[in-house]
């Protein structure tokens, strides 16, 4: 049995490097993962503070993130599949139409 | 004891998993990172008697999440690797090292920052957190068969959603 403060922490690490990842990262695909990252790191804590309260719910919870990550994912995608056949480019530096 | 090696093995194939998302060039090496993460994270469930939730993100994470993403690289097109020049010089190279700072700052402060994860009085019981089929199942179609209808009709709407922006419209012209 080892601390939950280790559990916490690697999902403290791995939430930063999704965060980091989408703000260095200009192709969009590559942000979404980024995004899916950030969602287990999340899910890794639901579970680990879960078993450190004794508590069920935890488990409960990380199932509803997997069904909205994965709606997620299939919105997100179908949109960055219809700009690409717009303007035949996944950066999202080039995508400056709302550009104030 | 084996808890401990596990962590350490699987802590550090997420970890791997996560920078190759981040640092590879090429969008196909990214998904294989997620999909080393995915699974490292997994196990890690599995450690916790996360029985159920291990199954699920190794189906529909690793199956068809990551499926969807390399049918999308595949159909976007793997060659096209990313510009490196940048707006202003050396702005990577500046925010990455700031970047792994905050990185090893927010994970050390985690974990060696003495916090109470267990409430102080108690311990942690692990058959009463024992994720399997039947464990989870009780509360989610008791307490949470809401918020589990409403996800059914969010994944109805997504799934519609997907269809409507997929579908190609010829234009009048």
């Amino acid at each position: 049995m080892i601390d939950p403060g280790w559990y916490m922490g690697l999902a403290a690490v791995l939430f930063m490097i999704g965060a980091l990842g989408l703000l260095l990262r200009r192709n969009a695909l590559v942000m979404f993962m980024c995004i899916e990252l950030m969602l287990n790191a999340v899910n890794l804590t639901l579970i680990s503070a879960g078993r450190a309260l004794n508590d069920l719910n935890g488990q409960v919870a990380v199932f509803f993130i997997l069904v909205v990550a994965a709606a997620e994912v299939v919105v997100g995608l179908a949109i960055i599949v219809s700009v690409f056949r717009l303007r035949a480019t996944a950066s999202v530096d080039e995508l400056s139409e709302l550009r104030g | 004891m084996v808890e401990a090696i596990l962590f350490v093995l699987m802590a550090i194939s997420a970890i791997a998993g996560a920078v190759t998302v981040v640092v590879a060039r090429n969008a196909v090496y990214s998904a294989m990172g997620l999909l080393g993460t995915l699974f490292s994270v997994a196990v890690i469930y599995v450690v916790q008697l996360a029985h159920l939730v291990a199954a699920v993100q190794v189906i529909v994470y690793a199956g068809a999440v990551l499926t969807l993403f390399l049918f999308v690289i595949m159909l976007i097109g793997v060659d096209k690797s990313e510009s490196r020049d940048e707006a202003l010089p050396h702005q990577r190279a500046i925010v990455g090292g700031i970047a792994g700072a905050m990185v090893l700052l927010v994970g050390g402060v985690t974990v060696f920052g003495d916090f109470d994860w267990v409430p102080a009085g108690s311990t942690i019981n692990a058959n009463a957190t024992n994720g399997t089929v039947e464990a989870v199942a009780a509360p989610l179609f008791t307490d949470w068969v809401l918020a589990f209808e409403a996800t059914a009709l969010l994944l109805t709407i997504a799934a519609a959603g997907a269809i409507a922006l997929a579908h190609h419209r010829r234009r009048p012209s």
